[in-house]
């Protein structure tokens, strides 16, 4: 008898012996047909990756993406049929392989394409009329929330992780200077776009997040915080959906 | 605070500038480009055959990792990790100038 | 048993939907009057994926077809998947729902291939369990397809057309045949493939699937075909189809091209040949 857990064991790990009770249909030994199954695993995985982070793909070049996802898949299957989602831990893999280790912004750009894939899939949302703003009293804005769209993500970095992703997926982009960018990826219709947050725009965005109301968001970025430019950028990608007033 | 007051009257200004440049979305026009669409897709097709990816075991010890065709494949030698080098190819020069 | 959804499959030719044709589908559909989904890639809260999916399920008849419940695993269903699947089902209603009989989950890892089983009584009673399971919580009659084989099982006791008649039987599912999945098998396994078609319970297959394969060989030299979904349907596949219509009269027929997806017209190409085939029976 050949149970599952024999099976899925021998499929992950090719030095496992091929399960016994397999046969080609003529009672010979199944031998190189069970590597059929071993290799649609391993390749069908592997091209989710790809296609799940293109920019790490194109920064460690085709080979050695395929050989880090083969040890990721093994270590890491999927736990959900959820395909889209695959590679949530790739991020810290990477993060924690020592031959990377001098790639040290390998893992913020897994990040980023991880959560431009989280923002592709989020739910839709209609995002406010930024003239609702001006009908305002100063006093109600600044005790007031903003609720911000389900396909806005935020990456916060170390590293220039915006001109990094542009730079390993757009031909012809700048080449990446060192300067640390916080990604916001804002999707205003149907397509995720990350762009550069202004300096502190991140720790005002985290704050909405939370809930904390605008003077306190406000006062989290400090004084050195483009809050026009932050703004603007929230605005034109649709990333508040409403205004709750007390 | 009356630094906040200020500031919080500069959000009508922005808000103001922002109006009607907004792009309501199309329910569902066809894709400009299909990256993120066409990642992890589920399918039910099998790979190709009987290719090495499958059979091909694959050791990593420290800071040497390499991979062992188990198989009919011919195994791969990577370029040796030490500096780095060797892998990052267009990206070289990049490391240099990045923040620690 | 089941309620009927409001408006099955039509008796014609379908294809397997790709983002990338969307624009095409609708401005010159040609002969492809019904569409097919991987269920997996409709799961998510929203975005462009289902604006497009409600959209097309205006114009066509969808077919659901799932690759991830692990229909013949020896673990329970996974629930959260199985509650992710009615989901979209109650959401979107569409025209039919289809499974493998295959296993692709164990012990919390899903590894995203259609694994093979021993055709047992246990395996038998384990199926129908959770077939029972999906049809209940769906509440609406599934499909169940009969799979590409590169081995065999020393334990099976039953064939596997009795066996999908007698898992047909038992729970009151209907049959998705692929009639390329058929070729392969046979020429795998070293069986006739009109002879499978000849003892498949042909009264109960509600769609029937075509796609291309690849050829390989095992370690003696005796062809091996694998089920890629990467090209044309095979002229033999094509002769087996119009064997199993012979039995079966029209059916919906689905193209499947999973790799390598060409362009639109290649894809309607072999949409028009599968409707050619069931315009000959009409």
């Amino acid at each position: 008898m050949t149970g599952q857990s024999e099976f899925h064991a021998a499929l992950l790990q090719a030095d496992q012996p091929v399960p016994s009770g397999l046969t080609d249909g003529q009672g010979r030994p199944a031998g190189r047909r069970f590597a059929v199954y071993r290799n649609n695993v391993a390749v069908s995985l592997t091209e989710a990756l790809e296609t799940g982070f293109p920019a790490i793909r194109a920064l460690l070049g085709e080979e050695n993406f395929r050989a880090i996802a083969g040890l990721y898949l093994r270590e890491s299957p999927p736990t959900s049929p959820v395909l889209s989602l695959y590679g949530a831990g790739f991020p810290e893999f990477l993060a924690n392989h020592p031959p990377l280790a001098h790639l040290g912004y390998l893992p913020d750009v897994a990040q980023l394409e991880l959560a431009l894939r989280q923002s592709y899939h989020a739910a839709d949302s209609t995002p406010i009329d930024p003239a609702t703003f001006q009908r305002l009293t100063e006093d109600n804005l600044s005790k007031a929330r903003l609720r911000l769209a389900p396909a806005l993500r935020l990456v916060r970095s170390p590293w220039p992780v915006v001109d990094l992703w542009r730079y390993a997926t757009r031909p012809g982009s700048k080449h990446p200077s060192a300067t640390p960018q916080d990604a916001l990826i804002l999707r205003p219709a149907f397509d995720p776009e990350p762009h550069e947050l202004p300096a502190h725009g991140a720790s005002f965005l985290a704050a909405l997040a939370k809930g904390l109301p605008v003077a306190q968001a406000i006062e989290a970025a400090g004084d050195d915080h483009d809050l026009a430019a932050t703004l603007t950028l929230l605005l034109q990608g649709g990333g508040i959906t409403a205004i709750d007033l007390e | 605070m009356s630094k906040t007051l200020n500031t919080l009257a500069l959000l009508g200004a922005v808000a103001a500038s922002v109006a009607g440049h907004t792009t309501a979305a199309n329910a569902a026009e066809q894709e400009k480009c299909f990256g993120v669409s066409l990642a992890g897709q589920n399918d039910c097709a099998a790979g190709p055959g009987t290719t090495c990816a499958g059979t091909s075991t694959v050791d990593y010890q420290g800071n040497a990792w390499t991979l062992v065709d188990a198989g009919t494949c011919a195994s791969i030698e990577l370029p040796a990790m030490a500096d780095g080098k060797a892998r990052m190819g267009s990206l070289e020069a990049l490391t240099r100038d990045l923040p620690a | 048993m089941f309620d009927n959804p409001p408006r099955p499959l039509p008796f014609a030719a379908g294809v397997g939907y790709k983002p990338q044709h969307y624009a095409q589908i609708l401005s010159d559909a040609g002969p492809v009057r019904w569409l097919e989904i991987h269920a997996e890639n409709y799961m998510g809260a929203g975005g462009r994926p289902l604006a497009q999916l409600r959209h097309l399920s205006e114009r066509f008849a969808i077919s659901v077809h799932g690759v991830g419940l692990s229909i013949g695993g020896e673990a329970p269903l996974d629930a959260n998947h199985l509650a992710r699947l009615k989901h979209l089902m109650d959401w979107l209603n569409p025209a039919s729902f289809s499974e493998h009989l295959a296993w692709s989950t164990h012990d919390s890892h899903f590894l995203n291939d259609l694994l093979p089983l021993p055709y047992t009584d246990a395996t038998l009673a384990r199926i129908c369990a959770h077939i029972d399971q999906v049809q209940t919580t769906l509440g609406r009659q599934m499909l169940l397809e009969n799979p590409s084989s590169y081995l065999a099982f020393a334990e099976s006791t039953w064939s596997e057309p009795d066996f999908l008649r007698e898992v047909a039987r038992r729970t009151g599912c209907g049959l998705l045949l692929d009639v390329n999945n058929v070729f392969v098998s046979a020429t795998n396994l070293g069986f006739d493939p009109r002879s499978y078609v000849d003892a498949f319970p042909t009264e109960c297959v509600g769609e029937i699937h075509l796609g291309g394969h690849d050829e390989d060989h095992d370690d003696h030299g005796a062809p091996l075909l694998i089920d890629s979904h990467g090209r044309e349907v095979a002229d033999p596949v094509w002769a087996l189809l119009a064997h199993v219509l012979a039995q079966t009269g029209p059916k919906p027929t689905l193209i499947e091209w999973d790799t390598d997806v060409p362009e639109w017209p290649v894809l309607q190409a072999e949409a028009a040949r599968a409707d050619a085939a069931l315009q000959v029976l009409a």
